[in-house]
């Protein structure tokens, strides 16, 4: 295998991590907090569908993020309600909320667009295009140079070669779900709310006796969750493919929930957990590209399941063991 | 002193819960432009006016009984088993072992044998998690989950790499011998003159899962074992102190809820396909959920969820082929069946304690 089949590997590997990053980063909010929430994959279909439908009429795809988000909230209030408010099982919450998500974007984009579930494909501004960093190869200096541009690549040098194709020419999601992770680690390492958003995942009596509000902290995190989903859901449907199909995520939500328990519930490990995961899904596309190299046949199913194989490993504890916030799953009860 | 009478607690919350579940989905039908009355009449006509939708029905029913008796045996123990849909298939892994490889001379020891693979396959897909449960402490809902998406990836590989006849182009096994055949509603009802549930593949399997919703009431009310998982259930540590394992419980109502859901696949793979296709299971396990949280977790109120929701299946079929509605209607319903059943209980359950506590003070 030569470096630029390397470099375009990897290139996948990070297009295709960016929505379980964003996920990832949603759920680690959430379960900080002692929400756990299997509803990740719910809001970001709903978000997937809302977004693409919007930036089709609207034909802007920032708009169309801003329904997506929109959406991905609605839902995440229900999470709220259900567990902070009504103190309901959490897990059943989020299986509730999966479904209806994978009904609705359904039932809506059959009676928007009569088209079996999809939306129309997307095209121009109502998608995220590539970004070209500044001196990186791209589409301008290909039609500039009137030559196919992978030609332009392959004639430059290695470094160039891996600025242009794995640093430039992503959209501009893809460098804000990197951007996220610093933000993440900064705003629960590093402020005022972050250590309270830790402490009530840990020991929400102790919060409410400083005189904290549990609700109101379990409820911010459940919203930054649903902001977040929105992000990856619209990011899947207008930057990574042109449009809405049904069940567009496909598992996307629950590999995130794996990469989440992967990382420990910590923002920089989620990074390099949805890296890996990414690696997994662009060697799924690829499966000769491993044929080449290790001279092994390898099953294309066995990669797919490799995310939640090496997760179930994890949770065994038989390699680091991974221990999720003490007040998990736990409804608050003020009194007794 | 109970805040609230039992009849309260198992019809009227549920009851409540449903209608609320019935109402926001008239609110979708009527947000898509159609008219949720004759929605609903399409349904009743079409699932439940002729023998034949009777017959779609019930085999719906037959699969929901199966996985919705393997959640609630676990929700005794306070497991969730969300795993069903990967046990189911797993199971329908063992049916198909049995069918093709045994020579079987009859279809009554067939379905039996089946019944047997498919449990092993279920049991021994919970087997995993419910170890890891136990003695590692890992999530059950967690590895659940990840062991549906591990057996998706490979009942995936068995059928395109192992089963999958030469020549043949789908991802399916061979047909099974004519042996295995079971006899469906058509067969055991029609007369010379009047033919019965005309093409419907309900079948023998439906008395199995009536023959397992006994069993789980027996198994859970009238034997030591089941009070042991009930006794657990209900607090981990007074169990502990009464002697009872918790690990040897967890992995025993695991294993149980595991046959269960594996069993399901007799109806599918033996019953209606005969033969071992991917994607057999559409969704049923996850079904199971709300089938066990409407049922309250009794075999009885989850024959009759499963029987509604066999309902809803064919129904939704039918509006799907009359009218603009899609099928999806279906798993819209089932959302807020377990949203409001399982997720929103104590919004309908603090209301009408107060209610109740009230209405015993005015009297006393």
């Amino acid at each position: 295998m030569d470096f630029l089949t390397l470099l375009q590997v990897l290139d996948t590997s990070v297009r295709l991590a960016t929505p379980l990053l964003l996920a990832c980063l949603a759920g680690l909010y959430s379960e900080r907090s002692g929400v756990v929430d299997i509803g990740l994959e719910g809001k970001m279909l709903a978000a997937a569908f809302f977004s693409a439908a919007v930036a089709f009429y609207s034909g802007n795809a920032w708009v169309g993020l801003l329904a997506g988000v929109g959406a991905s909230v609605a839902l995440a209030v229900i999470h709220g309600l259900a567990s902070v408010t009504f103190r309901g099982n959490q897990l059943i919450s989020g299986v509730a909320i999966n479904f209806l998500a994978a009904g609705m974007t359904v039932l809506v984009a059959q009676s928007w667009f009569r088209q079996g579930g999809r939306t129309p494909p997307l095209e121009g501004d109502a998608r995220f295009n590539p970004i070209e960093l500044p001196f990186a190869i791209g589409p301008s200096d290909a039609a500039a140079a009137d030559r196919p541009l992978s030609q332009l690549i392959a004639e430059a040098g290695p470094l160039q070669q891996f600025y242009s194709e794995l640093i430039s020419g992503h959209s501009s999601l893809v460098y804000l779900a990197l951007l996220t992770v610093p933000f993440t680690w900064w705003l629960l390492f590093r402020t005022r709310f972050g250590l309270r958003l830790r402490a009530v995942g840990e020991n929400p009596a102790a919060v409410d006796t400083a005189g904290v509000s549990v609700v109101w902290l379990r409820y911010a995190a459940v919203l930054i969750c649903g902001v977040l989903c929105g992000v990856a859901g619209a990011y899947l449907s207008s930057a990574l493919q042109a449009g809405f199909v049904k069940d567009m995520t496909a598992g996307r939500g629950f590999i995130a929930l794996a990469a989440l328990i992967f990382a420990k519930w910590r923002p920089v490990y989620a990074l390099w957990a949805c890296l890996l995961f990414g690696l997994f899904q662009a060697l799924e596309l690829r499966p000769d590209i491993i044929e080449n190299v290790s001279g092994l046949k390898v099953q294309v199913q066995l990669l797919g399941a490799l995310p939640y194989i090496l997760t179930v490993v994890i949770l065994a504890g038989f390699v680091g063991k991974a221990i999720p916030p003490k007040a998990s799953a736990e409804p608050y009860i003020k009194e007794r | 002193m109970d805040k609230m009478p039992k009849w309260a607690d198992i019809v009227l919350i549920p009851l409540i819960s449903l209608l609320l579940a019935a109402f926001f989905s008239a609110l979708v039908i009527l947000a898509i432009g159609e008219n949720p009355i004759e929605a609903l009449k399409l349904m009743v006509d079409g699932a439940l006016m002729r023998s034949s939708g009777w017959g779609y029905t019930l085999y719906y029913a037959t699969n929901f009984i199966f996985t919705g008796l393997a959640v609630s045996v676990a929700f005794h123990a306070r497991l969730f088993n969300i795993g069903g849909e990967g046990q189911a298939m797993l199971g329908g892994l063992g049916v198909a072992l049995c069918c093709l490889y045994v020579p079987w001379p009859h279809w009554s020891l067939a379905i039996l044998g089946a019944s047997v693979g498919a449990a092993l396959f279920g049991a021994l897909w919970a087997l995993i998690p419910a170890y890891l449960q136990a003695k590692r402490g890992s999530h059950i809902v967690i590895t659940t989950i990840m062991f549906n998406f591990i057996a998706a990836a490979i009942l995936n590989y068995v059928l395109v790499e192992l089963l999958r006849p030469v020549g043949a182009m789908d991802p399916a096994s061979a047909k099974f011998p004519d042996a295995t055949h079971l006899p469906s509603f058509q067969d055991m009802f029609s007369t010379e003159g009047n033919k019965m549930f005309r093409g419907a593949p309900a079948n023998v399997t439906f008395f199995l899962a009536l023959a397992a919703s006994v069993f789980v009431w027996l198994l859970m009310w009238r034997t030591k074992l089941g009070y042991q998982i009930r006794a657990f259930g209900h607090s981990e540590s007074g169990a502990l102190y009464a002697g009872i394992s918790p690990v040897r419980i967890t992995v025993i109502a695991m294993l149980i809820s595991g046959a269960l859901a594996g069993m399901m696949s007799v109806n599918t793979t033996m019953g209606e396909s005969e033969r071992l296709i991917l994607n057999s299971t559409e969704g049923a396990g996850f079904i199971g959920i709300a089938v066990a949280l409407m049922g309250r977790n009794h075999p009885f109120g989850v024959l009759l969820a499963a029987i509604l929701f066999g309902f809803l299946y064919q129904g939704g079929a039918e509006l799907a082929l009359w009218t603009s509605i899609p099928r999806e209607l279906i798993v819209v319903i089932q959302a807020l069946v377990i949203l409001f059943t399982g997720a929103l209980d104590n919004m309908v359950r603090e209301p009408l304690e107060k209610l109740f506590i009230a209405m015993r003070r005015r009297n006393a």
